[in-house]
């Protein structure tokens, strides 16, 4: 769902970074020298319907290049769709001829695809995929009991980013812990800058920002039985979090532009308020890909004029690290030699690190060296996601898109009005319950 | 002359009908496939559930959802609202630009400059005014020069943003603040700000200095009260700076200001000869006034006002041309007949111009109520997706219910259908 604010953001930033990955152009020999032996055998040709546009298509070309090194005799035509994928898809499925593979963002439109039968389980792809992913990303990929999904791309969620310069101005440090976030907003208040830049024009950042604070207080368990709609958005945990949230956006002397600004900046204008000079807000709670926003329309430098860490810890253990990932997930509609070589070949190492050499790339594939990566701010990004004991979904892609993704109702429309009056707790989560029993009972 | 004799050998009855047939079956063709098959099967399909080529069987229940969800009825009262206005508004004002360019010189200039919105996508335009609409005066043209003339009016103060440091500071309700300790003379008073960002403290501002108390003197010290990582508050600390320019006032115990006076650039004030009683020092409103902080043009309650501000502004410019035309091809003569006649230029106008123009002005009203009814791409465009539910129109509900994620393909044909409907 995020996809459909950021894809310009991210076009821009991979084109960027194509450039900044030439100069580890050197390097890129080694790696392809000691890859597997070359197949003849196996051939045929491979449809593959994407979201990945311009820069990120580009990207997927070179990881094709990288198949196509060891199956010179499979032709991959990768068509480059964009965000109306899922559109694209249903009426492809509607008339009887969908590609033979897609990648697609939202969990639970996989779901709904399974259990219509659309789909071709991946389960050839099973040992190669335990022996570069951790189990818990191979749950990620199971749906409805069978293995169906390859999640080939993420990107990490359970981050924020700050402004270096007003950060010092303040004389404040990153915060790892929410009191120390509190702490430090207050500081950073009293500094001149307010400390949060909302992006509440964009619905799909305000649910980010309560996923996180539910996952980091409550976990992963939890966490999976409200996306799941098990746990009723009346429960005492959801109005905790919400409080929680609360603390950040109900001082309106805190927010960039009060609550009314803040409910008219979308992402990424958020971003360029934040670290565009005098800055309107110190931080920004989103995703890596706001790396790309910053760099595109900012002059703010990685180190010295932005930076990120991850999401603070909210109850202590094992929840405090647990990871939010967005996922641009594989998944076949046909089963012959060439995608089941396609398929297993993009869960290995070197399909990863043939994208991750260019940038803008993160993955759970534990084989990656972070050694490819062009920049510092990527490689750090990998190898948290990479090393997350546990990592969950973004909760509002895997619920029914009249819930979780449309503009302007379900959870995006009633966390902006949370945002409009944060005091009404109680009132919020009647009314998201009430929503959610609607867009449940009609996508079953 | 007589006429010619139909030549022979020219086809029959059915033959003419084949000709004619074979002519017009691509167009005919085209038109099921593009036109007649989409409109029946969407029509069909609105009895249908949810998703897949056909769904369930759901018979009215789409219609019903209709008119019972509160974003849909929002977009169909908003459509009535559009109705209402635009058509009107364009008609009136094209035909007044109309009039006027006949009469004033540099009228192609003019024609152009009116006209000059039509040539720009619909959707640029959205982009385009919904920066002007921003609410921070900074950033929306349109509130910057209410802020230019506020600004004259009620102009704002030297500190707009700061923040008492202590509690010991009191904001009183008219905006100033008021330290709450009573002085006496010899008394010393710490007014600590904070909120105030570093490139925001007055140039000639330095190091703030704690006043050494004065026997006979109220003196004391406006400052900064922030360094990094928040320091003591209440104490000057090396690194805080000064606020010279506030104005500090000396309120005795009515809270009358006996005396007032203005700080220097290290911060410090002293009122001199303060006779024996209990006083309060207090930075006066004008100084923590907020400069005008514009309309919220793009907040729930103004957004479709803004928005029809906005298409007129776009539709003005065909009108114009259009009626300009039809006044164009006017007989003139009946309009000097009228003028000889003693009849005023008012006069000229309401009887004889717009009679005379009310075929061309009913086909610009009909034009603008289909174009109205179909409004999307400005909408989209304009307006932040927070109030997009506010400023939600008819052809904007049935994209986002069939198509934004949503992907209910029956609902949306209801829309679609009922969209239809009101268009005929």
């Amino acid at each position: 769902m995020t996809r459909t604010r950021i894809a310009a953001i991210v076009l821009i930033s991979a084109i960027a970074l194509l450039v900044a990955g030439l100069a580890g152009a050197g390097t890129r020999g080694k790696s392809s020298a000691s890859s597997a032996k070359v197949n003849l055998a196996v051939s045929g040709s491979v449809n593959f319907d994407g979201i990945w546009t311009a820069g990120e298509a580009t990207a997927f070309g070179k990881v094709i290049a990288a198949f196509n090194k060891v199956f010179p005799n499979v032709h991959v035509n990768y068509k480059p769709v964009g965000n109306n994928l899922p559109t694209v898809l249903a009426t492809a499925i509607a008339g009887g001829k969908p590609p033979d593979m897609a990648d697609i963002a939202q969990p639970g439109y996989i779901k709904q695809l399974a259990q219509q039968g659309h789909l071709k389980p991946i389960t050839y792809a099973k040992s190669t995929m335990a022996a570069n992913f951790a189990p818990s990303w191979l749950q990620l990929g199971t749906f409805v009991g069978k293995l169906y999904a390859l999640p080939f791309k993420v990107s990490n969620k359970s981050l924020y980013w700050y402004n270096v310069p007003a950060f010092k101005t303040a004389g404040v440090n990153p915060p790892k812990t929410w009191t120390q976030l509190t702490a430090a907003a207050k500081t950073l208040k009293a500094s001149g800058t307010p400390a949060y830049s909302l992006c509440g024009a964009s619905g799909w950042t305000l649910t980010d920002m309560f996923e996180n604070i539910y996952l980091r207080t409550f976990g992963p368990a939890k966490y999976d039985l409200l996306t799941a709609h098990k746990i009723k958005w009346t429960d005492a945990s959801v109005n905790k979090a919400l409080k929680t949230m609360a603390g950040v956006v109900g001082d309106a002397s805190n927010l960039a532009g009060g609550t009314s600004g803040a409910l008219q900046t979308d992402f990424p204008t958020c971003v360029t308020d934040a670290f565009s000079t005098p800055s309107k807000g110190a931080i920004v709670f989103e995703a890596d890909f706001v790396a790309g926003a910053i760099t595109s329309s900012t002059k703010a430098k990685p180190g010295t004029g932005f930076n990120t860490a991850p999401f603070p810890a909210i109850t202590p253990g094992p929840n405090a690290s647990a990871v939010e990932i967005g996922g641009d997930l594989l998944v076949t509609f046909r089963d012959t030699p060439a995608i089941r070589a396609f398929v297993k070949f993009l869960a290995t190492a070197p399909a990863a690190a043939a994208w991750a050499k260019i940038g803008g790339f993160a993955t759970g594939n534990h084989n990656l060296k972070t050694s490819v990566y062009p920049d510092a701010i990527d490689k750090a990004n990998q190898t948290a996601v990479a090393s997350a004991k546990s990592v969950v979904f973004d909760m509002s892609d895997e619920q029914p898109a009249s819930f979780g993704g449309t503009t302007g109702q379900g959870e995006w429309g009633l966390f902006q009005k949370f945002l409009q009056s944060p005091s009404n707790v109680s009132g919020i989560q009647k009314q998201l319950e009430a929503a959610a029993v609607t867009a449940y009972k009609k996508g079953k | 002359m007589v006429a010619a004799p139909p030549p022979s050998g020219e086809p029959g009855r059915t033959g003419r009908y084949m000709t004619g047939a074979i002519f017009l079956a691509p167009a005919l063709a085209l038109l099921v496939v593009w036109m007649v098959y989409p409109a029946v099967y969407t029509i069909v399909r609105s009895f249908f559930g949810q998703s897949g080529y056909l769904g369930s069987w759901v018979a009215l229940d789409n219609y019903r959802r209709l008119f019972t969800t509160s974003t849909l009825t929002t977009a169909i009262k908003n459509n009535a609202i559009w109705v209402a206005v635009v058509p009107a508004f364009v008609t009136s004002l094209g035909l007044i630009f109309a009039v006027l360019t006949e009469r004033v010189r540099w009228a192609v200039a003019f024609k152009t400059v009116v006209f000059l919105p039509m040539a720009i996508s619909a959707f640029a335009t959205g982009v385009t005014w919904r920066i002007m609409y921003q609410q921070d005066p900074n950033q929306g043209a349109i509130n910057a020069l209410g802020r230019s003339i506020t600004g004259v009016i009620k102009p704002a103060g030297v500190l707009p943003n700061a923040l008492p440091s202590t509690p010991n500071i009191l904001s009183s309700p008219n905006g100033s603040l008021v330290l709450k300790t009573p002085l006496a003379p010899g008394g010393r008073a710490l007014l600590g700000l904070t909120g105030i960002a570093p490139d925001a403290v007055p140039k000639n501002g330095v190091q703030a200095v704690d006043p050494p108390p004065k026997s006979g003197d109220v003196v004391g010290v406006v400052w900064r009260d922030f360094k990094p990582g928040g320091g003591k508050p209440g104490v000057v600390e090396k690194g805080e700076m000064g606020l010279p320019g506030v104005t500090v006032q000396l309120r005795n115990a009515a809270g009358k200001t006996v005396q007032s006076t203005s700080t220097k650039p290290n911060g410090t004030f002293d009122f001199a000869k303060v006779p024996s009683g209990s006083y309060q020092a207090a930075v006066g409103s004008q100084t923590f006034a907020k400069p005008w902080g514009g309309f919220s043009w793009l907040g729930p309650s103004l957004i479709t006002p803004a928005l029809l501000i906005a298409y007129i502004w776009i539709w003005a410019g065909f009108a114009m041309v259009v009626i300009g035309a039809g006044l164009a091809a006017m007989p003139r003569d009946v309009l000097e007949a009228a003028r000889t006649d003693g009849a005023s230029e008012w006069q000229v106008f309401r009887r004889v111009t717009v009679p005379l123009l009310a075929p061309v002005l009913s086909v610009v009203f009909i034009t603008m109520i289909i174009n109205v009814l179909k409004v999307f791409d400005l909408v989209i465009a304009l307006a932040p997706e927070s109030v997009q539910s506010n400023a939600n129109v008819i052809a904007l509900a049935m994209w986002r219910t069939a198509f934004s994620g949503t992907n209910d393909f029956g609902t949306g044909s209801a829309i679609a259908v009922f969209l239809f409907k009101r268009d005929v």
